[in-house]
């Protein structure tokens, strides 16, 4: 993996406006994503992830709205580039494999329409012929005969529409692919072999991938780092090996001892409690009624995100005494 | 699939159309009364002389001219032939003048009042509906809300007489009724165009105005259901131009359930506009049902029924055969 960085976040933070607070859906957030390196984000329903991947993309709707933060691709800050701008960066750039995909793509117009009108958008001066070449090309890479594209999306099934998705995702080689729980809609036979196809066209493009979910099977099978949002923070962010290895922070050392094994017998635990609501997050830690670890700095001290040895991040007060 | 598909929409298309004859033939029938009867009654009153034939076989006569002296299943049968050529009698009030010539005399003037006035609300309302629920289009055009739910709300003939009031009797601007001037001689020339334009505009205006209300606010309605789906989301991230998701990813979704009320609109438009035709005088089909049911044209109105249950049935049929082609999700 090169270090080159693909995509460099600082410090971003989204809040829903509601009518009385201000509720902080993604709170200073900062993070740097690697050409070619594939970088899953987990956590609860409600953590942020989505609310992230559609911020980067600037396509949050109000209440929604970008409070501050950078966000560097290619030498330029998404948050600071106008309507037009933005919006012939969008694909050519940074491309989306949605959440819904059952819903993601218009029922009323063909496959191919569908792809071609992406790579109309963007002017790159292929010519019609080239185009459907180019969309059939695709369509056999991830795993769909041509015919597909003279397709309705109903004639679809779930994984095949997915498999579009990841198809058009790719069509315009862009350098970095944000996929957004790509495959909860789908069984787990089906999620594994769309997740293998999605693998391999990043690999093959050498874009840089956010992964977001909350399978962390998946994710040990995907993602090389790992990055664990709770409450709108990024608690921590780890290389995939380590991370399973010798989780940092409390939350995820519950993260994983609440994973079933098959190697050992155990009781699993579940995380006692359930996410605090955004309007009214504890003081200090916003983990710290969880844990079992907590100390009364947690409950006073909000715990940066701290620079670990190989390359880990953390964000705990306890950490340090801990490695 | 496709031929089994329009095979059943014909088929569908006669069976209403053979009900309908069907219930044409009943109704009057059951009404008391007897149509021999009631002109005998009306050449008493003017005072005509039964010319020493006596009473029973001038009835008779009569009963036997127009089949009634025939079995009933008999009358069915060749009231239902004789409906499927679309031969509809004979006018009362205009005999000998034959049903269907007085419809096909009038149909131009209503498909071409109506049928066009209705067709540019839909296409304006929509379009505007369209704009209203989309958030990059100019804050201006939400204002119109109220104003378009205020027209919508006011029947259609009473803006009509607002408006021959003020633009008619006050202002003069345009006649106050009629197709076109009276003593002109219909022809395809110019003048006439303008003048039927002229006579058409106070009618087209209070149809359009009232209507355009209905179609802006229900696209706007399904607008902001379609601008939620995830295909828009995808649409604005692939970096689509705006233009491109307006019209292709949220209005060509949206305008599907308009479209089957613009065919139902366009069925219901010859019976539903009596009255616009009433108050401007217009020589179309409701101008001869009102006529028809003033005069007891029991065959005219008869025809009219039928016929506009044909066009609500032919609209229908239209938009089912189209509707595959806006709609891949329908069965074709």
């Amino acid at each position: 993996m090169s270090q080159d960085i693909a995509l460099e976040v600082n410090n971003l933070r989204v809040s829903y406006k509601t009518s009385t607070d201000d509720v902080k859906a993604v709170d200073d957030v900062s993070f740097k994503l690697y050409a070619g390196e594939r970088l899953g984000v987990v956590g609860e329903s409600g953590s942020g992830k989505t609310t992230l991947a559609l911020a980067l993309m600037r396509l949050h709707k109000p209440p929604a709205s970008i409070e501050g933060g950078t966000a560097f691709l290619d030498g330029r800050d998404l948050l600071k580039l106008d309507r037009e701008e933005m919006r012939s960066t969008r694909w050519s750039k940074l491309s989306l494999i949605p959440q819904g995909s059952m819903n993601s793509l218009n029922p009323v117009i063909k496959i191919k329409h569908q792809m071609a009108d992406a790579v109309e958008a963007h002017q790159r001066g292929w010519a019609r012929g080239e185009i459907a070449k180019h969309i059939g090309h695709l369509l056999g890479r991830v795993g769909l005969p041509e015919s597909v594209a003279e397709m309705y999306p109903h004639e679809l099934s779930g994984g095949m529409k997915q498999r579009v998705c990841i198809a058009l995702a790719i069509i315009l080689e862009p350098s970095v692919i944000i996929a957004d729980e790509p495959t909860s809609a789908l069984d787990v036979v089906v999620q594994r072999v769309v997740m293998q196809t999605l693998n391999d066209v990043q690999a093959q493009l050498n874009a840089a991938m956010i992964i977001i979910g909350h399978d962390m099977g998946l994710m040990a099978q995907s993602a090389d780092r790992l990055a664990v949002m709770y409450a709108g923070k990024m608690v921590e962010v780890s290389p995939i090996g380590a991370f399973f290895k010798n989780p940092q922070h409390p939350y995820s050392k519950l993260l994983i001892s609440s994973l079933p094994s098959p190697e050992e017998r155990r009781e699993l635990t579940g995380i006692p409690g359930s996410q605090p609501s955004l309007l009214d997050l504890p003081s200090g830690c916003a983990f710290h009624p969880r844990c079992p670890v907590a100390v009364e700095r947690c409950k006073r001290e909000i715990p940066p995100l701290r620079d670990f040895s190989g390359g880990r991040r953390a964000a705990c007060h306890l950490v340090e005494e801990q490695t | 699939m496709k031929h089994a598909y329009l095979i059943r929409r014909v088929v569908m298309f006669f069976v209403v159309v053979i009900l309908a004859a069907t219930l044409n033939f009943i109704i009057p029938r059951l009404a008391p009364g007897d149509p021999i009867g009631a002109v005998l009654e009306e050449l008493r009153a003017r005072g005509a002389s039964t010319g020493g034939d006596s009473e029973d076989e001038i009835v008779a006569a009569y009963r036997a001219r127009f089949g009634l002296d025939k079995p009933i299943h008999i009358q069915y049968f060749s009231f239902l032939a004789n409906t499927l050529r679309f031969d509809l009698g004979y006018s009362i009030s205009y005999y000998p003048q034959k049903v269907e010539a007085a419809l096909l005399r009038s149909l131009p003037w209503t498909v071409g009042l109506l049928a066009i006035s209705t067709v540019i609300s839909f296409a304006f309302g929509s379009f505007f509906g369209a704009l209203m629920a989309w958030p990059r289009a100019p804050a201006t055009v939400n204002r119109f809300v109220p104003f378009f739910m205020v027209l919508s709300a006011v029947p259609y003939y009473l803006l009509g007489l607002i408006l021959v009031y003020i633009f008619a009797f006050v202002l003069r601007w345009l006649p106050l009724g009629g197709a076109y001037s009276s003593g002109t001689v219909p022809e395809m020339d110019l003048d006439f165009i303008l003048d039927v334009i002229r006579h058409g505009m106070l009618p087209a205006l209070s149809i359009l105005l009232t209507s355009v209300g209905f179609w802006a606010l229900g696209m706007r309605g399904v607008m902001v259901t379609v601008l939620g789906e995830d295909y828009l989301t995808l649409a604005e991230a692939k970096g689509l131009p705006d233009r491109r998701i307006f019209f292709a990813y949220a209005m060509r979704n949206a305008l599907l359930p308009q479209v089957t009320s613009l065919a139902i609109a366009l069925g219901t438009v010859a019976s539903g506009s009596v009255l616009v035709e009433v108050i401007f005088n217009y020589p179309g089909v409701g101008w001869l049902l009102y006529n028809a049911l003033r005069s007891s044209d029991y065959y005219m109105v008869q025809g009219v029924a039928f016929f506009l249950i044909l066009t609500v049935a032919v609209s229908v049929l239209i938009v089912d055969v189209i509707y595959p082609l806006l709609d891949p999700r329908i069965e074709r």
